[in-house]
C-alpha cells in the first residue's frame, strides 16, 4: 500500500480530516 | 499619552501575539515552501542544475526553518506566560470545570505546535545534516535519512492545518 504522505493532496486532505475529528473532540469535552 | 499608559500588561500581550505570528509565518512559509515548491518540483529540474537547490537554496531554508520554529515556540510559551493561561492551555482546558473550549481548541493547537517543534529539531533537522553530507554517512543511511526526514516534513504539513485551526479558534470558542 502506499504511504499517503507520498502525495501532497493526500496529505493536505488527511489534514482537513484530522481538523474535523479535533473539531469534534472539542466539542465533546466542552460539552 | 505617557509611554506607561501605552507599554502595559496588555500591550506585551500585544507585541508576543505579533512576534509569535512573525515567527510562525517564518516556519510555516519554509516548512510548506519545502513541501508544496521544492520537493515536487525537484524530479522536473535537470540533472546538472540540481546542486544549486541542494547546496545553495536547501541549507539557507533549513536555517531559517529550524530557528524559526524555535523563535515560534519561545514566544508562544511567553505568551502563554503573559496571558496567564499557561497551566489551562498545557492541560488542554481540563484542568477547570466546566471545560473551557476555548482552551481545549487552543492547547490542541499548542500540543500539535510542540510535537511539530520537536520533529524539526530531533527528526527532520539531524536527518537533514546526514543528507547535506554535515554528517559524515553511507550512501544507504543518507537515502534513508532523506526518506526520514521528507516523511517527517510531510507529517508536520498534515498537523499545521489542525494546529492553525487551534491558534486562530481563540476568538470563536
Amino acid at each position: 500500500m502506499k504511504n499517503p504522505l507520498d502525495s501532497l493532496t493526500q496529505t493536505v486532505v488527511l489534514g482537513f480530516v484530522l481538523t474535523m475529528i479535533m473539531v469534534l473532540v472539542i466539542h465533546a469535552l466542552a460539552a | 499619552m505617557e509611554w506607561n499608559e501605552v507599554v502595559t500588561l496588555g500591550w506585551w500581550q500585544f507585541a508576543f501575539r505579533w512576534l509569535h505570528v512573525i515567527m510562525g509565518i517564518m516556519w510555516i512559509g519554509h516548512l510548506w515552501y519545502f513541501n508544496f515548491t521544492q520537493t515536487p518540483t525537484m524530479p522536473k529540474i535537470p540533472q546538472e542544475l540540481r546542486p544549486g537547490v541542494a547546496r545553495y537554496i536547501l541549507p539557507e531554508a533549513l536555517w531559517w526553518f529550524r530557528w524559526g520554529a524555535m523563535m515560534t515556540i519561545i514566544t508562544g510559551l511567553i505568551l502563554a506566560a503573559l496571558q496567564k493561561e499557561f497551566v489551562q492551555v498545557i492541560t488542554i482546558g481540563l484542568s477547570t470545570t466546566p471545560h473551557n473550549p476555548h482552551f481545549i481548541s487552543l492547547g490542541i493547537g499548542m500540543w500539535l505546535g510542540a510535537i511539530m517543534w520537536a520533529n524539526v529539531w530531533f527528526i527532520i533537522w539531524p536527518n537533514q545534516k546526514k543528507n547535506m553530507g554535515l554528517v559524515q554517512v553511507t550512501p544507504e543511511q543518507r537515502t534513508r535519512a532523506a526518506r526520514v526526514a521528507g516523511l517527517a516534513s510531510r507529517v508536520n504539513t498534515l498537523l499545521s492545518i489542525p494546529m492553525l485551526y487551534g491558534m486562530t479558534s481563540v476568538h470563536f470558542y
